[in-house]
């Protein structure tokens, strides 16, 4: 197997829709994918993204739109001549074909040499790490090695794109951490376009270059993990990626309000019009004495409701005097456990200039 | 959007090339529906070419007369000629007798299948499905073998001195009902089973606990609920016995004539096809209507559980 | 399903169904022991016994003619049945093209019209149109017409448990869709295949009305020329034939159903 990240293919959809009936499981969505990247289709079930992905490999036919891979249109091409690499949900491998055989099937149709095939079965075998599979049946597998063999039939016949269909779903939290990394590491390697179906934020976040979120067939927003947690364009993706509490602020002639207070933002926010709300996340809120002052952060008032203990944090549930309720986590540790606030007790919440975020509260 | 998103610098797609997709998707489309299409046209042309323009067929002859002239001649024979009235009055009694006998045999088999546990339940239904690997014409032969003036049953019945003389057993309707009733069995336990195993086991037990006794609660919650599978069995037999051959033919010893015995004659009585066609007609006619009868009985029956 | 009513109460129950089942499968059986009777006469139980009878069957040309004939058209109705009853299962499994539902009815209807119709109607056709009646070719294509709704249901049952994701596999493998199904999907509906195959098989190895009215003669079946016999010239022979007739029908089934079983319990022992 080569590692050329060189030979990796860009791809491009265009106004690609697809409607069953009147009902639009993929409205409109146009993006562009870097060669080589590590792309996520990130969204709840009903968003489209899995249909989005069928209509990559060819399994679903769009109802409008374009599908190009490196300037070439595919969208007609019927999915066995579209040299896409594609793992499905449930692995779906032969049970009637050894573990060698299922992995070597692509490269028989391709017409490959009896020597040749042997040769890659036994390199993509090597860097899943299940070597001396290649005679075992399908049936005596775990789940996280089919999982592994799936992902070595579909890389050894070197595509330039590869298509993952919620890859981790069916396992387990430990294993699904150890092949998140894996999966990633496998990636680099091979340097191929990869396009990956998930519900699972963290799992995105984990693995992905950028993330596409989609909503209701249609795409809300496409950037990398750290500028969707930092800068949610809607609540909904606010929510969808990490955990968040909002409260509804309004326009003043001085600026975005909370109720009375004047809320202190990052310079280069620009004032969004359409009912604004401030995102509060749960690890950037810190609790203070009722009578702390802080001239640069904001300051909420407000009253503990209840302490839940979860482990390696405390997560606080807090009533703001506004009526809102806000969520502040804090680190299991000895310096926060010292200065505990209890259920009841009044206490202030401040957040940090820098920390401030405004989002439109429609999706 | 907004200045999260990235854009990378690739051309983008104009209207025209937009619209050529859709042509081709379209296009492919309904290439690959034809081509499904095509895949069945082998069994459809079986079937339509051997069966449905064949019944087409029959329907016209059936209104060709004698002497060449379109007209009812044919149905006419059915009113005039006292061998059809008697014909009809047979094959109907016998299918009703039939039908009522598998129900009392059939309905406590499908029963007890559908509440046994595996593996009896298992090997109860390899025994129902036994008979159906065994071709009617054996079975009949076998049924000779056993009711013949020598055979099995009046032996037993001599020796235990039931009866001083062997009674006729076949060649007469008695040993037509008991053959037909043999290989109709099968038929209504199967249809009769699949819809009792959908009953729920819990309704059966609120009853009990309701203060209902075992025959009470059959009655009133099981007995109505196997209904749909009951109907479509025993109209499905019922069909089956006004259209059978075999049994009547071979232990009907010539005093038995059902439908399709007489269709089969008359190809070789009358110097057209017209009769026969007509009595073909006839049984198709029936056989339409007691199926749509059952459809829509299971219809109504089923549409009021939910 | 249990119940709370106790084996004894219901004891009634597992006599009278006792009593139906043997009703059922017992009768068919008479015809072994009668088939090795010494005598010329239907006595049950036989006198004595004697193969005689097998001799008579395997001696006479009419009884090897007609079966040599039903083997062929069986055989020939199995395979023109199966490959166009698969097909056109595939087809309306995996399209729903507006038809489908239609042709589905129009494959399954034979069982639903009475057989001596079909026959009818076949028999004018052949006669209309000539060089099908009383030949090999005839017969197949009428008793394909029988046996088709039986492969598609069968199939049909196949495909419902078959996971359609093994070949969209294949195709982004690199397959096309004739080379996914030959390579995936047929291999892992082995068993609906061959059951399909053995019920074709069976159904027109068995079939009388219509070979009554379509053949004689040369092309006579083994049902016909038994049905004829019967009717003119009875003698133990027919046991002879009936009890060989049984074991061809039920042979297969039995055999099919242990193997499947084996199959299964297999799988189910691997995956564990």
């Amino acid at each position: 197997m080569t590692s050329n990240p060189n030979t990796a293919l860009p791809v491009q959809v265009q106004s690609l829709s697809k409607y069953f009936g009147d009902v639009g499981a993929v409205v409109d969505v146009s993006f562009d994918i870097r060669a080589g990247e590590f792309l996520t289709l990130l969204g709840p079930s009903g968003s489209g993204k899995t249909t989005l992905l069928m209509m990559i490999a060819g399994f679903s036919r769009p109802s409008d739109g374009s599908i190009r891979i490196a300037g070439q249109e595919i969208v007609h091409l019927p999915p066995h001549k579209r040299n896409i690499g594609m793992v499905f949900q449930n692995y779906a491998l032969f049970p009637h074909m050894t573990v060698g055989e299922n992995i070597a099937y692509p490269l028989q149709l391709r017409k490959f040499g009896k020597a040749e095939i042997e040769d890659r079965v036994r390199k993509v075998l090597d860097l899943v790490q299940l070597g001396v599979y290649a005679s075992r049946h399908v049936s005596q597998l775990s789940g996280g090695q089919r999982q592994r063999i799936a992902l070595a039939r579909a890389i050894v016949f070197e595509p330039r794109i590869l298509l993952m269909d919620e890859p981790l779903s069916a396992l387990d939290k430990q294993l699904r951490e150890t092949m998140q990394i894996e999966i990633r590491r496998i990636h680099d390697r091979l340097g191929m376009t990869t396009i990956s179906v998930t519900h699972d934020q963290r799992e995105a976040l984990t693995m992905s270059d950028r993330i596409a979120v989609f909503h209701n067939g249609r795409l809300a927003q496409i950037a990398t993990p750290s500028g969707l947690y930092e800068k949610p364009e809607n609540r909904f993706i606010a929510e969808f990626i990490g955990e968040s509490s909002f409260i509804p602020l309004n326009l003043t002639d001085a600026g975005l309000a909370y109720g009375d207070q004047l809320i202190k933002l990052p310079q280069e926010v620009s004032y969004q019009t359409v009912n604004p709300m401030l995102m509060l996340r749960p690890e950037r809120l810190r609790l203070a004495r009722p009578d702390d002052a802080n001239r640069a952060a904001n300051v909420f008032a407000g009253q503990v409701h209840s302490v839940i203990f979860q482990g390696e944090s405390l997560l606080f549930e807090v009533m703001l005097d506004g009526g809102h309720k806000v969520l502040v986590r804090l680190a299991n540790c000895s310096e926060n456990n010292r200065t505990l606030p209890r259920a009841g007790e009044r206490i202030a919440l401040h957040l940090e200039r820098d920390d401030a975020r405004v989002v439109r509260a429609e999706a | 959007m907004s200045e999260a998103t990235l854009q990378a610098s690739f051309s983008t797609v104009s209207q025209v090339e937009l619209e050529r997709n859709r042509v081709a998707l379209d296009k492919d489309k309904r290439s690959e529906a034809r081509a499904m299409f095509r895949l069945t046209l082998p069994a459809v042309a079986i079937i339509g070419l051997l069966m449905v323009v064949p019944i087409g067929w029959l329907l016209s002859m059936s209104f060709v007369n004698l002497d060449g002239q379109i007209g009812v001649d044919n149905y006419r024979l059915f009113f005039n000629e006292p061998v059809y009235r008697d014909m009809f009055i047979s094959t109907f009694q016998i299918a009703f007798v039939v039908t009522a006998i598998c129900i009392l045999l059939g309905y406590p088999v499908a029963y007890l299948l559908a509440i046994l546990p595996p593996p009896w339940s298992g090997l109860l239904m390899l025994a129902v499905l036994m008979p159906f690997w065994t071709s009617g014409l054996v079975r009949t032969f076998s049924w000779l073998i056993i009711l013949q003036r020598n055979g099995l049953v009046n032996s037993a019945l001599i020796g235990m001195g039931l009866v001083e003389r062997p009674i006729p057993l076949v060649h007469n309707m008695t040993g037509t009902i008991i053959g037909m009733v043999h290989i109709m069995v099968p038929f209504l336990i199967l249809p009769l089973y699949a819809s009792m195993k959908a009953i729920d086991g819990n309704l059966m037990r609120a009853a009990a606990n309701l203060g209902s006794t075992p025959a009470h609660a059959f009655r009133r919650v099981y007995l109505p609920l196997s209904m749909p599978g009951l109907i479509a069995g025993t109209i499905m037999i019922f069909v089956m016995c006004l259209g059978f051959y075999i049994t009547p033919a071979l232990l009907g010893g010539g005093k038995v004539k059902m439908i399709a015995q007489r269709i089969e004659e008359s190809l070789s009585l009358y110097p057209t096809w017209g009769p026969a066609s007509a009595l073909a007609v006839l049984l198709l006619i029936v056989t339409a209507i007691c199926l749509s009868i059952s459809l829509y009985l299971v219809r109504r029956l089923s549409a009021g559980r939910e | 399903m249990e119940t709370h009513v106790s084996h004894r109460e219901r004891l009634w129950l597992y006599i009278w169904v006792g009593l139906v089942i043997f009703y059922l499968i017992a009768p068919t059986l008479v015809v072994i022991p009668v088939s090795f009777t010494s005598t010329t006469s239907l006595l049950f139980p036989p006198p004595a016994w004697s193969t005689r009878w097998y001799e008579a069957f395997f001696g006479q040309e009419k009884w090897l003619a007609a079966t040599w004939v039903s083997l062929r058209v069986a055989l020939g109705t199995m395979i023109i049945t199966t490959v166009a009853g698969i097909a056109a299962s595939y087809a309306l499994h995996v399209s729903g093209f507006r038809l489908s539902s239609a042709i589905r009815g129009m494959l399954i209807s034979p069982l639903a019209v009475p057989s001596i119709l079909i026959a009818v109607g076949i028999f004018f056709v052949y006669a209309m149109i000539g060089g099908l009646l009383n030949t090999i070719t005839g017969m197949i294509l009428a008793h394909s017409v029988v046996a088709m709704p039986f492969v598609i249901l069968t199939m049909a049952a196949g495909f419902e448990s078959y996971d359609m994701t093994q070949e969209m596999v294949a195709r982004s493998l690199g397959a096309n869709r004739f080379k996914a199904f030959m390579t995936v999907t047929l291999p892992q509906m082995k068993f609906s295949a061959a059951t399909s195959m053995l019920l074709a098989f069976l159904v027109s190895f068995d079939e009388l009305i219509i070979s009554l009215m379509i053949s004689s003669g040369p092309v006579a079946t083994l049902p016909r020329v038994t049905f004829a016999t019967l009717r003119d010239d009875v003698d133990p022979t027919l046991a002879a034939v009936s009890t060989l007739m049984l074991i061809v029908t039920c042979f297969p089934p039995v055999i099919l159903h242990i193997v499947t079983n084996r199959a299964r319990r297999k799988a189910g022992r691997d995956a564990g």
